[in-house]
């Protein structure tokens, strides 16, 4: 159990009182090196496993409910029974690329801990078969790829990774491989995109998921590093102890980057599915509440992509079903805290003006609508607003991510959830996810878009002429 | 395409009605299938679909609940409903509709796909009256050259990915790509890297606005201005296409997608070749000898105007002397392999029926004879190139020479379990598609092909390792496999390649592909203008009889080939020679014969659209009509027969071909009986054996055209065809360790008659090089761009060096007909192969 | 500036050979090409495209979707300034403004000197620690307009030993011993099931 404070070696992550499964060694300052990994249980999963047949460590995942963890949500283990069989070879991606807003768990996993991913990827090669293994880095985080490619180095040297790893018939190669800067590779098929040396444009999917046909048109499991990295534990201490933590439907533990105006902002390791929204923000265990003399606005629940909560959200706990049906995610695992002083028109725009940047430009709604929707927040915050832009905003919205969005109206009328998750006229869900902070903040503070576009100031106009 | 059975059909209820779609089929193409068009920019039914336009998006309930879909990336399922019009597929529409005009510049006036653009059209019939976009749109320079004949406006562009898509999947050529990203993506090129592609026009083509534009036709005209009519460009593959002119212009020819044969695509040769049509050096009227005041004169210097009387009886005297003096075997025609099929036909009949000579070559040396083409079982490129099939290639380049055969087989090999075996001796365009490069030297391809078919693969044969062999019989092996065959080289007689046929005719399953140059060469060969044979793929001995009967007169012997008869000339035995369309001089393989052949003749008569050199030689000059002004029909390598329509009239007085003959055998007191090419093709259909049963009118219905020999049994009461016997091998040629065995092959662009008359495509054509093995090069001292010079038992030239990895070993290849050094002095067409020393200067 | 140099040639060979597929390599490649030029210079991306077989434009297709691949010059020190939303709540752009009133230079810009290049980014994964920055991607937590003044004046005068220039990321490259390799798993050739599954039967039974 942890100190409760922050660590100087790990800035950002607080080692606050609870169950560790997957941040256990970061309370080492030496803990992303081999030597602390062996003395501190590191490779016994792996160990564990290949005592084991694969198709029984399918088992112990399917078992472990180990939910995905790089925004849906989506159950390792059934993602890993997609693979068709017969088909080889297979491949692993790890998904390091870690770029949402607010988000940086799997960065802290790459650095401190790169044993445990590294352990964590072997045993889903050795589960399903698959041949090689690509870790895929974000481009920004030099330190991370140092850390990885160090400990790839040391991992080798000492047999447990290539050839017959461990003295036994597994054999994978690990591929330290990193990106260079593009938001949008972080969806899985534009991952295997890029990954394949191309631009990192979404594929369509259905009809094809990469577990059918991902990387050179082979199956591909892509799972995320925070996914990864809870397997050696897992395996270690089986699914019904994994189970003891957490919901029933959201179990262990879960990583949540809190930032923005909450006295204690940092990474923690939360119990999935038990904990509040308001524990996390206002616990003495965790953020301590809003800084001093302000109170809450509203906050983004999972990420940029997400739309956004308010006060009367706190009481949801951090899991994806509830949060759902609230009109939200959990998404990646960041939570951002808005207190009053937070201009919701500024937030809106700078939050879109990230997607219109980070748009891959494939499809046409996404590529023209998200920089359309930029340059008419930008010319309601500057002052320049139109009086019909309010209305012109949320129906190019519509045209991204059809609604129907509920209108004062309806919300009188109780209807007030925006229908979740989104629908979308676009491949991948980066251009509806520029219509969460617009249908968020117009919803909640319609009268903050007014007020500007009503203060406009009026450039006097002199009448010039002969 | 086969009909669908019962299993492959998918009820589908689109708008309310079930109708039928096949398993597998995309919905948007099933709808249109089914009268329901979905709008779409992106999608083109040839190339994989992106799914990123949008535009095609429709509600969809698939079993899961209505949902957006685009309807270019979902394969019908059975019971899919479906809905086209509905508030939500129509709100999704219209605004896809609206991001895509917002950054679109408003320059629709000024604009080439004005009128015929589908941005325009959806606009006019579904977009909103006025913009909601106040803010500066998104502007590049406009337009830039990204090719010598393609502009790119990236203002106009919408990135459907069409133009990068057809480039990379369909040419091979990504020289275009997707840049930066998001609300900046562009198309562009690298820097200084222009979309140097045999088939950049496609992108014009397949553009869905006016982002690309093709040199030739901007600001030519518009397109409710333009006249079309739908034809069949006269190139081997016979490439469906779409001629559109504009005041008796022909303005643009585009390529119409026909299943059978190019599927829409034609290389930029073929497409901008239109530009020849109306060039001011076109001849216009007939010339004759004259003196520099213009007065016709049997011995003058000049060719002077004059009128067809005139031309035509001086023809018709010259053709009388000779008969007169030397007989009719002191008479010969050469060329004709570019007329319509008609027009062979009505010049074989006037030959050997009414003149009474056999010396008729459509070829000059640099093809196969017609006792082989026409004897061989043929097959259709698709069936050739089904999946689960092999095909082996042993002629010239099909980058090079035949485009659209290019992309198919390309495609065939991307795409679908094909093997393809290489024997022509270098590596063609299609570099790392083949399965098997087995590059057989010049000489030995025969036994090459003879190992492979015995199976004796354990020892090196001709150049190919034992590995080679082996995966070449193991590429072949239980497949029906098709031989595209032609002439690599005319550095190689056609004795080895005959034999390489004679081995394959032995394999279990083997179809073949004749793939010789110019035109409507198989016409020819099928219409008899060719030593030995007479129209329907039967010999003089066959069908003799038969013709007799009908013609009056038909030759007793076969006659002199194209090289026979310009020796014939030189021995003074041949005196007068018709030219059809063939310019000897510079496309004979032996210059130095063609030249001294055609000077010794007493006259010779010239039918052609330019004056070519040999044609300014010539005695008598009559201009014939060019493509898109005149009609028939033609014939493509498989023996497709598919219409060449009239769109816009010869310039001048020139005539059809047909008509000229007809003219000609008047003059001689002939009267062949033919009125127009209608007639011409009713008789063939009457008389040539191979040719029963195809109806005018069922070639003119046919979209795809008619394939020869009809597959019934009309034919029967008619001579027999032709039928392939194995010729006794040529012996191989003993490897000279010091030398270079030549090749000489052709490329795309040269020095020939349309390419030099075509201002956007002449200059494209390059210096000759020869091009040798890195290892070579460096064993005998050359580096790239050095003078070296070229010797052969027959001549020297001098030319600059070009290292290249696809030149095996022991090999020089030179191209033919190119600016600077002259391969063909080099060939001695006496000798099986020609080797050349090579020596630094 | 220019091809890749003889021992950079070597490395791109060591990495494309890791890969199923050449092209496969192309990113890191590039990467390759800017820590030997700072950027990713022409003569670069044509040598990367001969080395992993595609053409120039392919190259440049990729390249120009990444944005730190840069085809420019730039400053030694590329200062990246996160502005996105958390970074944005504690002052993200007012340090941003900061940094362009001290360099004298617009966001995007290099300065004179061609020491410093700086850029307005997106979440750079500090979100924490804001408002935070990058320079040559080594991190700078709670940045105060203070201690960015502090960091140009260690920039200039060489005292940021954990700065690399511009182009260098991991300052260790992974390498793969040939007797540890396990072996590359081209898609066209290893069409059977790995060795260590005991029984492919009983998994195709499930």
């Amino acid at each position: 159990m942890g100190v409760n404070s922050y660590l100087a070696h790990a800035p950002g992550y607080v080692d606050n009182e609870g169950p560790k499964i997957v941040t256990g060694r970061f309370v080492h300052e030496d803990s992303h090196t081999l030597a602390r990994s062996l003395a501190t249980g590191g490779y016994d999963g792996l160990k564990r496993a290949l005592e084991q047949s694969p198709t029984s460590i399918h088992d112990i995942v399917r078992d472990a409910t180990l939910l995905g963890r790089g925004g849906a949500g989506f159950p390792a283990g059934v993602k890993w029974g997609f693979c068709p069989p017969g088909v080889w070879p297979r491949y692993l991606v790890v998904n390091g690329d870690e770029s949402e807003p607010g988000t940086y768990k799997d960065r802290l996993l790459m650095q401190r801990d790169p044993h445990q991913l590294i352990e964590g990827s072997l045993i889903a090669c050795y589960a399903l078969g698959l041949s090689q293994c690509f870790l895929y880095v974000r481009g920004e985080m030099a330190l991370a790829q140092e850390r990885i490619a160090i400990a790839l180095n040391e991992a080798y040297d000492a047999g447990l990774v290539g050839t017959n790893i461990l003295g036994t018939d597994l054999s994978v190669d690990i591929v330290l491989h990193w990106g260079a800067g593009a938001y949008i590779v972080g969806e899985e098929t534009a991952l295997i995109e890029s990954l394949e040396g191309n631009r990192g444009m979404p594929r369509l999917k259905p009809p094809f998921f990469p577990a059918a046909i991902g990387l050179y048109g082979k199956p591909t499991i892509v799972n995320n590093v925070e996914t990864l990295a809870n397997l050696p534990w897992i395996i270690n201490n089986g699914a019904a102890a994994y189970k003891a933590f957490g919901s029933e439907t959201s179990p262990g533990t879960r990583m949540f980057a809190v930032s923005g105006h909450v006295k204690r902002p940092g990474v923690y390791e939360v119990e999935h599915g038990t904990t509040t929204f308001r524990e996390l923000l206002y616990g003495d265990n965790y953020c301590q509440g809003i800084r001093a003399g302000h109170e809450l606005k509203m906050f983004i629940p999972g990420g940029g992509s997400a739309p956004w909560f308010f006060p009367e959200q706190l009481d949801l706990p951090l899991e994806a079903r509830p949060v759902g049906a609230a009109g939200s995610m959990l998404g990646s695992g960041a939570i951002v805290v808005m207190d009053e002083t937070t201009d919701a028109v500024k937030a809106c725009l700078r939050v879109v003006r990230f997607f219109a940047r980070e748009s891959c430009g494939k499809c046409t709604p996404c590529r023209e609508g998200t920089s359309w929707e930029e340059t008419i927040l930008q010319r309601i915050h500057d002052g320049l607003g139109r009086p019909g832009d309010i209305d012109m905003l949320l129906d190019i919205a519509d045209n991204i991510s059809p609604g129907p969005y509920p209108t004062a109206a309806d919300e009188a009328n109780g209807l007030d959830a925006v229908p979740f998750p989104p629908k979308q006229t676009t491949i991948c869900p980066l251009g509806p996810s520029s219509v969460a902070p617009i249908t968020s903040a117009i919803r909640r503070f319609r009268h903050e878009f007014e007020a500007k576009i009503t203060a406009r100031e009026l450039i006097p106009v002199e009448a010039t002429g002969p | 395409m086969t009909a669908p059975t019962d299993a492959d059909v998918v009820p589908v209820t689109v708008n309310g009605v079930e109708v039928e779609a096949n398993a597998g089929e995309l919905l948007i193409d099933a709808c249109e299938r089914n009268g329901v068009y979905i709008p779409r920019f992106c999608h083109h039914p040839r190339m994989k679909p992106v799914g990123m336009c949008r535009m095609c998006l429709v509600e969809v309930d698939a079993g899961r609940g209505a949902s957006l879909q685009p309807s270019c990336m979902l394969p019908c399922t059975p019971g899919m409903i479906v809905d086209t019009e509905s508030d939500l597929t129509k709100k999704a529409q219209d605004g896809v509709l609206e991001f895509l005009l917002i950054n679109h510049p408003l320059d629709c006036p000024v604009c080439d796909k004005g009128g015929e653009c589908p941005l325009q059209d959806q606009t006019m019939a579904y977009g909103p009256g006025e913009s909601r976009f106040v803010e500066e749109k998104r502007h590049y320079e406009k337009p830039i050259p990204i090719s010598d004949t393609v502009y790119l406006d990236r203002e106009r562009c919408i990135l459907c990915d069409r133009c990068t898509r057809f480039a990379s999947e369909v040419a091979g050529d990504p020289l275009i790509h997707f840049q930066d990203r998001g609300s900046q993506t562009q198309v562009n090129t690298f820097p200084d890297e222009p979309f140097a592609s045999y088939f950049s026009g496609n992108t014009v083509q397949i553009c869905p606005v006016g982002a690309l534009t093709a040199k030739p036709y901007r600001f030519k005209a518009r397109p409710w201005d333009l006249e079309e009519v739908d034809s069949t460009f006269p190139n081997p593959m016979g490439d469906r296409v779409n001629v559109q002119s504009s005041r008796d212009r022909v303005l643009r020819i585009q390529g119409v997608d026909s299943d059978a044969t190019n599927w829409g695509w034609l290389t930029d040769r073929d497409r901008f070749s239109f530009e020849a049509l109306s060039h001011d050096q076109r001849l216009v009227t007939p010339l004759v000898r004259g003196d520099s005041l213009g007065n016709a004169t049997d011995d003058g210097d000049e060719l002077v105007a004059t009128s067809w009387a005139v031309a035509v009886e001086r023809a018709a005297s010259a053709i009388t002397a000779s008969l007169e003096a030397g007989g009719a075997e002191s008479i010969g025609v050469i060329g004709g392999a570019n007329l319509t099929t008609e027009a062979q036909y009505v010049w074989a009949k006037l030959a050997k029926g009414v003149i009474g000579t056999d010396n008729v070559d459509a070829q000059l040396g640099d093809g196969l004879p017609a006792q082989v083409v026409t004897a061989l079982p043929r097959n259709t490129i698709s069936d050739a190139m089904a999946p689960g099939s092999a095909v082996v290639l042993l002629v010239d380049d099909p980058k090079e020479q035949f485009g659209t055969l290019f992309l198919r087989l390309r495609h065939a090999a991307v795409e679908g379990d094909i093997t393809i075996v290489e024997l022509s001796p270098i590596a063609s365009g299609l570099g790392s598609l083949v399965t098997v490069g087995a590059h057989a030297r010049p000489g030995d391809v025969g036994a090459v092909a003879r190992a492979i078919v015995d199976g004796r693969t354990d020892v090196e044969v001709g150049g190919v390792e034992p590995a080679e062999l082996q995966a070449a019989a193991a590429a072949l092996a239980a497949r029906a496999v098709t031989v595209i065959v032609g002439r690599p080289s005319v550095a190689e007689q056609a004795g080895p390649i005959i034999d390489a046929i004679a081995a394959f005719t032995e394999l279990e399953s083997v179809s073949f592909l004749p793939l010789l140059r110019r035109g409507n060469i198989s016409g020819a060969l099928d219409m008899g203008l060719t030593p030995g044979m007479l129209p329907g793929r039967t010999t003089l001995a066959e069908g003799g009889e038969w013709y007799r009967a009908a013609w009056g007169t038909v030759p007793a012997d076969s006659g002199l080939d194209t090289a026979g008869m310009l020796e014939a000339a030189v021995d003074g035995s041949l005196t007068t020679l018709v030219l059809l369309g063939a310019d000897p001089l510079a496309d004979f393989p032996d210059a130095d014969l063609a030249s001294r052949g055609l000077a010794a003749c007493r006259t010779v008569i010239a039918v052609d659209i330019f004056a070519s050199s040999s044609v300014a030689n010539a005695d008598v000059v009559l201009p014939a009509a060019g493509f898109a002004e005149g009609a028939g029909t033609h014939t493509n390598l498989e023996g497709r027969l598919s219409p060449l329509m009239q769109k816009v009239n010869p310039p001048g007085t020139a005539r059809a071909d047909w008509l000229i003959a007809a003219e000609l055998a008047w003059a001689l007191r002939a009267d062949l009986g033919i009125e127009s090419p209608e007639s011409a093709w009713a008789e063939i259909e009457r008389l040539a054996p191979s040719h029963a049963g195809a109806t005018v009118e069922q070639v003119r219905a046919a979209h795809d055209g008619l394939v020869i020999p009809r597959p019934d049994d009309a034919g029967a009461d008619r001579p027999a065809m032709v039928s392939f016997s194995a010729p006794v091998p040529t012996e191989i040629v003993p490897v000279d360790g010091y030398a270079l065995r030549l090749v000489a092959d052709r490329r795309l662009y040269d020095q020939g008659t349309i390419v030099q008359h075509c201002a956007s495509m002449a200059h494209q054509s390059d210096l000759a090089r020869i091009s040798m093995h890195p290892l070579d090069a460096a064993a005998l001292g050359v580096r790239d761009g050095d003078l070296v010079r070229v010797t052969s038992a027959r001549a020297s030239i001098e030319l600059p060096a070009r290292p290249d990895r696809c030149v095996p070993r022991g090999r020089a290849v030179i191209p033919l007909n190119r600016a600077g050094a002259d391969v063909r002095a080099l060939i001695d067409l006496a000798t099986v192969v020609t080797d050349v020393r090579v020596a630094t200067l | 500036m220019s091809r890749l140099s003889p021992e950079n040639v070597t490395i791109a060979e060591e990495i494309i050979a890791r890969y199923p597929r050449p092209k496969s390599a192309l990113i890191p490649l590039l990467h390759l090409a800017q820590e030997q030029d700072g950027h990713v210079a022409d003569d670069a991306m044509t040598h990367v495209a001969e080395l992993v077989g595609v053409t120039p434009a392919e190259v440049l297709g990729t390249c120009s979707f990444y944005e730190m691949f840069k085809r420019h010059e730039v400053g030694t020190y590329v200062v990246n300034v996160c502005t996105n939303i958390s970074c944005q709540l504690l002052g993200g752009e007012e340090l941003l403004h900061h940094a362009e009133t001290v360099l004298g230079v617009k966001a995007g810009g290099t300065t004179d000197d061609g020491l410093f290049t700086i850029e307005d980014v997106e979440c750079i994964a500090a979100c924490t620690e804001a408002p935070c920055l990058q320079v040559n991607y080594r991190y700078r937590y709670h940045v105060t307009n203070d201690d960015f003044d502090q960091l140009v004046d260690d920039l200039r005068a060489g005292r940021a030993t954990d700065v690399p220039e511009h182009g260098v990321l991991a300052t260790v490259r992974q390498r793969i011993a040939g007797d540890r390799l396990a072996g590359v798993v081209p898609p066209e050739v290893a069409t059977e099931a790995p060795v260590w599954l005991p029984d492919p039967a009983e998994e195709r039974a499930r």
